[in-house]
């Protein structure tokens, strides 16, 4: 072992994103970045929404007077009115604030239940561990939408604001998302539970909780962050579908995408294209980078999937090979 | 395909340099390299694992990944691999060098009979009906010595056994006649009785076939038994080049001499058990820790098969202060004893005693507190180590566990204690396991299992993991730390020499029973049961000359002509 090679890593390099940006080459670093700009713009945007967006979400008029419906593009709106007189970028800038929230709620609730649930499962095995993956099999079967439209009118009676519409959403998602994190966390505790630093462990004389949370818990959660962001850009949809089908948010409760999507099906047959294509425009978008970062996450965490540059051929600063042991 | 006679020049490498991209930056991995191997011969390439060797017989069949970047010359036949087309490549592969692996179970694919995949490579260089390739595969499969293979050549690869396969997977190598074979390690994964027929086999394709083999090896012994001709690579470059009675008998080269220096051989122990025999009889105390009466463990078998009985009435005694040696081929029961002991594996039948308590039945609650006087090595030392935590923290753990620290800093002294009595630096505590080198991790896994001072000690297998140099260093210290500590120690091995420095007592295991017990020498100097002395016999020793007598004597003792010899 040289000691060159073993540097000690800094604070930087170890932090999750920054280690794998400095990781990446070529063609996949142009996907993470571009994945991470989009999300880095998506979340400043959200943040900042009060001060970005020229007006209210659910405002109708200023001191100029009403709106007026179906405004197109320019002037005092940029990117026109909708059918309802709002806004549309006003709507869509804020709007960044509603997906936000329903991510965090969705993947917080789901996250703990999974990893715990799996942990548990995986580790103790026997009857429970069976009962649960036939209760994650059976969730599985169930789409997402319906759960979140039945969620939806459990909440709220079908209309809702702010709150009920979140929660409709992000607790259906949490639903069909616990499973994934259950299976995901299960299998990985059960190959972790066969390798002899577990077995290790065991005849030391650890107890299960140890061998559990200390040894078992920190090794098998390699795959959460892939999850995790595509999870994220599926609770986008979940929650634009909603909107969509008119289980949404009220107009005057956030500003949702998938509700002015909704609301601009008529427009699209009358040419008037301004209300349906800055909301899809969003969705789109935020999905994308999300998903970047996740395929850009999966592919660097496997280095047989990670591109490297190549080695130069004249082997200018080549390491050597290790040292002999005996030269310790 | 065969055109070359015996002597012509089949493989010429020519200052090959191989250069990988890591995360680390480049690492050369081979610098430099040139080789000739003539039909007919058996060229070893030697070296400790990073030494560049798998890499150099990669590269003959253009199999390195995309990460490499390579340059020099490997010439087959008119060809420079280096370079050539994909299409061509292809071509060469099977016809011109084919290639045995290391792992037969894995270079199989589990869901083809082995007669498909034989005929796969006659399909890919040369138009054959099924018949015919067939017909081809039953030849080839009978003359590597598969019995029945009329029959055998529409199994699956999981129907015949660990040397089976890999003589299916040299049948395929040589159905196409290859001016080449190169067979990367390939005996490491089986068992020493197994290994000596697949060696014959090995000779029997160079003498029958005329091919020149490439054989990739750590194993002094194997080269001593087939090898015609040396090469010894360290850090990717050859070092040392020589005809093998020559290199065996007067080496060149400092790392040569001390790679030979290294390697164990039978009766090497002999003197220092009797030293230790001497001193444990002063000693007086000889209290038995472990007491095995009758010892049946059965692994419940899935619906509708019978358990599997991997111990069947087994009896032994390891006293206070004494290593007992269990040696036995692979399947024979000997880690399942092991891990019995460690209260890992339950006990099905007949009576286990460890420190006074009764295994049969014994729940872990009650067994836990006793784990402060058992220490365990594992086989792996790279993955009985969290990745996670840095050495200190693996070492403290038992410390923790036990009530003996608070955490990890608070028993850092006592760690860095023991980091020193295996002797490693201090400073290697900070450091996470994979920054270690294989001996080094092995130590510090020895620093663990003696961390709360244990009255017994089981190494399941600690050095088979390891290079030959780096096993005697650690193998060493084994015993250093024994003496000094005192424990007592349950050594379990495939490796008779490897038992024979350390084992005070050594028991012979063979398909779950025990067939032979006694101490070293009589094991080793007069075995008594027939599977032991055909071990033995099979143990391949460093020496040319001194290897071909007793490849005589094995096949005597095995009562048949060398393998393969039937088409």
């Amino acid at each position: 072992m040289t000691t060159s090679s073993i540097a000690k890593p800094t604070i930087w390099s170890r932090l999750p994103l920054l280690r794998e940006l400095k990781q990446s080459v070529g063609w996949q670093r142009g996907m993470l970045v571009a994945g991470l700009v989009i999300i880095a713009i998506f979340l400043l945007t959200a943040a900042f929404a009060q001060g970005l967006a020229p007006f209210g979400y659910s405002q109708l008029s200023d001191e100029n007077g009403v709106f007026g419906a179906q405004l197109p593009p320019g002037g005092r709106h940029l990117l026109g009115t909708t059918v309802g007189g709002y806004d549309v970028l006003s709507r869509v800038i804020w709007g960044a604030q509603t997906a936000v929230l329903v991510i965090v709620i969705a993947v917080a609730l789901s996250v703990f239940a999974g990893v715990i649930l799996g942990l548990v499962s995986g580790y103790f095995g026997g009857w429970l561990d069976r009962v649960l993956v036939v209760v994650a099999d059976a969730v599985y079967a169930f789409p997402s939408l319906l759960l979140a439209i039945v969620m939806s009118i459990v909440i709220s009676g079908g209309r809702s604001g702010l709150f009920t519409g979140l929660m409709a959403a992000a607790i259906s998602i949490t639903v069909v998302f616990i499973p994934q994190y259950f299976r995901v966390i299960r299998s990985e505790t059960v190959r972790m539970k066969s390798e002899a630093f577990v077995e290790s462990a065991k005849v030391i004389g650890a107890s299960n909780a140890r061998v559990m949370f200390r040894h078992v818990l920190r090794n098998s959660t390699r795959t959460l962050p892939l999850i995790l962001t595509l999870n994220a850009s599926e609770a986008i949809l979940t929650l634009a579908g909603l909107g969509f089908l008119g289980f949404g948010i009220e107009p005057t409760a956030a500003a949702e995408w998938g509700f002015d999507l909704n609301k601009s099906i008529s427009d699209v047959a009358a040419g008037i294209w301004w209300t349906s294509i800055f909301p899809g425009t969003a969705i789109v978008l935020v999905v994308l980078g999300i998903t970047l970062v996740g395929e850009s996450l999966n592919d660097l965490a496997d280095p047989r999937l990670r591109t490297r540059h190549r080695a130069l051929a004249s082997g200018a600063g080549v390491s050597d090979v290790d040292e002999l042991e005996e030269d310790l | 395909m065969s055109t070359l006679m015996k002597g012509d020049e089949a493989l010429e490498i020519d200052n090959l340099v191989v250069t990988f991209a890591t995360d680390g930056g480049d690492v050369r991995a081979v610098d430099g390299v040139s080789l000739s191997v003539r039909k007919g011969e058996v060229l070893a390439i030697v070296g400790e694992s990073g030494s560049g060797k798998t890499v150099t017989a990669k590269t003959i069949l253009g199999l390195l990944p995309e990460t490499a970047t390579t340059s020099g010359m490997v010439m087959i036949g008119d060809d420079n691999v280096i370079g050539v087309s994909g299409s061509r490549l292809r071509e060469i592969r099977g016809t011109g060098a084919a290639m045995v692996f290391q792992e037969p179970s894995t270079a199989l694919n589990p869901v083809f009979t082995v007669g498909w995949q034989i005929a796969e490579g006659l399909r890919a260089h040369g138009k054959y009906t099924r018949a015919q390739a067939r017909a081809k595969a039953i030849d080839f499969l009978t003359r590597v010595g598969i019995p029945d293979a009329e029959h055998r050549v529409d199994y699956y690869p999981h129907q015949f056994s660990g040397g089976q396969k890999q003589r299916i997977v040299i049948a395929m190598a040589l159905v196409l006649e290859p001016e080449i074979i190169v067979a990367d390690e390939p005996t490491t994964a089986l068992d020493v009785t197994v290994q000596a027929e697949i060696l014959d086999l090995l000779r029997w394709c160079r003498d029958e076939f005329n091919a020149a083999i490439v054989l990739i090896t750590h194993n002094m012994g194997v080269v001593a038994d087939l090898a015609d001709r040396v090469a010894v690579m360290y850090q990717g470059k050859i070092v040392e080049e020589a005809e093998a009675v020559t290199l065996f008998h007067h080496p060149k080269h400092e790392y040569t001499k001390r790679l030979l220096a290294a390697v164990p051989f039978i009766g090497a122990g002999t003197i220092k058990t009797r030293e230790r025999a001497a001193e444990r009889a002063t000693a007086a105390s000889s209290e038995a820790l472990v007491v095995a009466k009758d010892l049946v463990i059965e692994y419940q078998g899935h619906l509708g098969r019978g358990s599997f009985r991997a111990v069947d009435g087994v009896d032994f005694q390891i006293s206070a202060r004494e290593v007992l040696g269990l040696v036995g081929e692979s399947g024979s029961g000997k880690t399942t004893i092991g891990r019995a002991i460690a209260g890992l594996t339950k006990i099905t039948g007949g009576s286990l005693s460890v420190l006074g308590r009764e295994m049969l039945g014994v729940r872990e609650r009650t067994f836990r507190p006793l784990r402060q006087d058992i220490g365990f090595v594992f086989q792996d030392p790279a993955t009985s180590f969290n990745p996670l935590l840095t050495i200190a923290q693996c070492v403290a753990e038992p410390f923790i566990v036990h009530g003996h620290a608070g955490d990890a800093a608070a028993a850092r002294s006592r760690v860095d204690e023991l980091l020193e009595a295996v002797q490693l630096p201090k400073s290697y505590g900070d450091r996470f396991p994979h920054e270690l080198s294989g001996g080094q991790r092995q130590r510090a896994s020895l620093a663990r299992a003696i961390a709360l001072k244990p009255k017994l000690l089981i190494a399941d297998e600690p050095t088979s993991a390891l290079d030959v140099s780096v096993q005697a260093r650690v193998l060493e210290l084994f015993a250093e730390i024994q003496r000094e500590f005192g424990f007592a120690a349950l050594f379990i091995s495939h490796d008779l020499a490897v038992v024979d420095l350390l084992a005070d007592r050594i028991a012979v295991l063979y398909k779950g029973r025990l067939v032979e017990e006694g101490i070293g020498e009589d094991i080793l100097v007069a075995p008594k049961h027939p599977y032991t002395q055909r071990l033995l016999a099979s143990l391949p020793v460093p020496d040319p000359v001194l290897q071909a007598k007793r490849r005589e004597e094995l096949h005597r003792l095995r009562g048949l002509e060398p393998a393969g010899a039937t088409g």
